[in-house]
């Protein structure tokens, strides 16, 4: 579904990523680790298409297209999601409104009809009641004086009801308190089909209880440095990055 | 006092700032007007042309000696060249006038139409009554039966002038006096129509009454006057709508508008102006010079303006509410959204006089381009204003870098029990907002289009239902290409 080769990424004439490969397939789940700086962010910035992110060599192939040269608005109508680290607060504009305009612009790009206002009220009960959570962040403008919490409970709204086939989640777990990170664990395992995958980034371990990986990653300036199963993120977890680091040091010397 | 500017660039925007005005047209039809030039004898051929009462002549008389000892304000944050009162002329009009609706041009007819304020008898506007004012002239008044039977008066001032002189002497000038400010006593020298309302005790108008005012001929100045007079009890919602064609050179529009409540009248003030605004490089559009005063006269009364100002080269105006009688409330709401190198110096003026007297003021400001926008408030709470309380918010919304958004609000308090809350934010179209929109799958502009709406909502909410639909039409289209 997803592959990643080689990527060089700039920001502010920065290099970011430099030269990462990764390849995705329907129905997996990866997790990205790593520490901070190492460019766990632009990852998923980049796949979303964000300005200012300058890919300076390397390819990204998504559904066998070039994924680099659509817009953000077309690369989520074709089923790429990005749950934010930081969701985004839009005063005054009422959260239904919202994702009922974004569905359907989606649909609109796809070729599908629009879902009139009874039709989509009928979808949103239905991702309410799988999700446990309470209608009142609907009425609420986006993620307008949400806590942390609402914040991401609110992304993994919006993920179950525009059901991409890519979703990205970035940092979701930072922040949260135990009960709001199984929320939103529960909310990704729900949506794990074989036509689906998940890009994981995390920094800690704690989330991959709840969401089980297929395959652990380990990003290290700009690089993956290690891959492996779930058990290398208890790895991590036991000795920490620098540990990493001490492993990675004779390979930069070879 | 707080002067901002956004941190980001978006080349795109700046490229892409292309607003499409369309009620710039004109309209081919024969006028009659002066020649350029203000003087007595001009002012006095005004009031001949109206066939007016002498006692409005030794009005407008007294207005223009006053005009002629005053200087132009330079306080307001604007940029304006000298203007050139000389170049003006001061009384424009269709050639032919109709004595009633039935009569009136089919072209003058036709522009109503195109600006969507149908005049015909069967495609009035529903539950709309219409005062449609053509450069110097009212051209027709639409329900008038149905309004006359609630015993509510609306007409053009002219009429009004010959045909209810007692109510014009009593209350015209007692809220804007002559020589208010410089743009008010040239309006009352030179004055050439506008709308008159008068709601009798008791009456709610069971209409929502507006008018629509256009600018027509060239090198013409538009100073119209209104004046609403809601007795005790009595409630009305007005609604003005201004255009004017597209030209190369500036026009100046200066009117007043006077409000009177008595005790527990209400009057609801709506504007959307949409005057044209010049080019992409500040080249033509219309002065916008205004006063605009609510007299909340009477105990318990209530005075509203909402105004969505989307016009104009430059807007200069400060609807204000002289909060006189006891437990009377006075209310402000606007959004001024300035592109391109348009200016708006616009805010409110709230004085409260009686006791527990309450004021609020939302006002939202949205730059775009090199747009210049102001909000100017003052609130000034006398001694004898026992319990008074206001509250005030002012929103600006930056698009781009080179717009600029300005907050000065001037507080007076004479009374130590008054509540005076201000709170002021600014913020801009953030990249981060945008990306969040298009991440979800909407396009820039519809994206764009949406947080402006956010932001407006508080104002929007306040205007009668199909006018809200409109103003929110003319920002989007206002907003057009604000981003590439």
């Amino acid at each position: 579904m997803l592959k990643i080769e080689n990527l060089h990424v700039s920001v502010a004439g920065k290099p970011i990523l430099k030269g990462l490969s990764l390849t995705v397939n329907a129905g997996e789940v990866h997790a990205i680790m790593g520490p901070n700086g190492a460019g766990k962010s632009t990852l998923g910035n980049v796949l979303a298409g964000r300005d200012g992110y300058e890919v300076t060599d390397g390819t990204v192939e998504y559904l066998g297209r070039n994924l680099l040269e659509l817009e953000p608005e077309a690369r989520a109508a074709e089923g790429v999601f990005l749950a934010f680290q930081y969701p985004v607060e839009i005063p005054g504009v009422n959260n239904t409104y919202f994702l009922k305009a974004a569905l359907n612009a989606q649909r609109k790009h796809r070729g599908e009809p629009e879902l009139d206002a009874m039709q989509f009220l009928k979808l949103v009960r239905e991702k309410l009641r799988v999700l446990h959570i309470s209608d009142e962040l609907l009425h609420r403008a986006v993620n307008e004086g949400f806590s942390g919490g609402e914040k991401k409970r609110n992304e993994i709204f919006q993920m179950a009801l525009l059901e991409p086939r890519l979703a990205v989640l970035d940092e979701t777990d930072s922040g949260l308190d135990i009960d709001a990170l199984k929320m939103v664990a529960e909310g990704v395992n729900h949506m794990r089909s074989a036509e689906r995958a998940f890009v994981v980034v995390t920094h800690y371990q704690r989330l991959l209880d709840y969401i089980v990986p297929d395959y652990v990653h380990v990003l290290a300036d700009g690089r993956i440095v290690e891959s492996g199963d779930k058990n290398l993120a208890l790895k991590l977890e036991e000795h920490g990055y620098a540990w990493l680091r001490d492993r990675q040091l004779p390979q930069a010397r070879a | 006092m707080a002067t901002e500017r956004t941190e980001i660039e978006r080349p795109e925007i700046d490229q892409a700032l292309n607003r499409r005005y369309d009620a710039g047209f004109v309209t081919d039809i024969e006028t009659e007007s002066f020649a350029p030039g203000l003087s007595e004898d001009v002012v006095r051929a005004l009031s001949a042309k109206k066939d007016e009462p002498e006692w409005m002549t030794d009005w407008r008389l007294k207005a223009y000696r006053h005009w002629l000892t005053m200087t132009p304000p330079e306080w307001a944050k604007l940029d304006i060249g000298p203007i050139d009162f000389q170049a003006i002329s001061y009384f424009a009009a269709p050639k032919a006038r109709p004595k009633s609706l039935a009569d009136v041009d089919p072209k003058l007819l036709e522009t109503y139409d195109k600006l969507g304020v149908p005049l015909h008898e069967r495609a009035r506007l529903a539950g709309v009554a219409v005062d449609a004012v053509f450069d110097s002239v009212s051209v027709g008044t639409t329900f008038r039966k149905e309004l006359a039977d609630a015993g509510v008066i609306f007409c053009s001032m002219s009429e009004a002038i010959r045909e209810h002189p007692e109510l014009v002497q009593k209350y015209l000038g007692t809220v804007v006096p002559i020589g208010d400010n410089y743009f008010a006593a040239l309006n009352s020298a030179v004055f050439s129509d506008g709308s008159f309302v008068f709601i009798p005790a008791g009456v709610r108008c069971p209409m929502e009454l507006s008018t629509y005012f256009r600018i027509n001929a060239m090198n013409t100045g538009q100073f119209e006057r209104t004046l609403i007079v809601a007795e005790e009890r009595s409630h009305v919602s007005y609604l003005e709508g201004c255009t004017a064609p597209q030209r190369d050179e500036n026009q100046l529009h200066a009117a007043v508008v006077e409000l009177v409540a008595l005790d527990d009248a209400q009057i609801k003030y709506s504007t959307v102006q949409n005057w044209y605004p010049g080019d992409e490089n500040g080249v033509g559009g219309i002065y916008n010079f205004v006063t605009k005063r609510g007299d909340c006269r009477g105990a318990h009364s209530k005075i509203s303006w909402t105004q969505v100002e989307t016009g104009s080269a430059i807007t200069w105006k400060y609807p204000s509410c002289v909060l006189r009688g006891d437990d009377s409330t006075g209310e402000f709401y606007s959004v001024a959204l300035t592109h391109h190198r348009q200016q708006a110096d616009t805010g409110t003026k709230m004085i409260h006089i009686g006791r527990n007297t309450k004021s609020k003021i939302i006002a939202k400001g949205i730059s775009a381009g090199r747009g210049q926008n102001t909000y100017r408030g003052q609130v000034k709470v006398e001694k004898t204003a026992e319990g008074a309380r206001n509250y005030t918010q002012c929103d600006s919304l930056l698009i781009g870098k080179k717009c600029g958004a300005h907050t000065f609000p001037y507080i007076e308090v004479k009374n130590p029990g008054a509540i005076v809350e201000h709170e002021a934010t600014t913020s801009k179209i953030s990249d981060d907002q945008l990306f969040y929109c298009r991440s979800r799958g909407l396009g820039e502009e519809d994206a764009v289009s949406m947080i402006v709406d956010g932001f407006c909502k508080q104002v929007f909410k306040e205007l009668p239902m199909e006018f809200a639909v409109e103003a929110k039409k003319l920002l989007e289209v206002s907003l057009e290409g604000a981003v590439g």
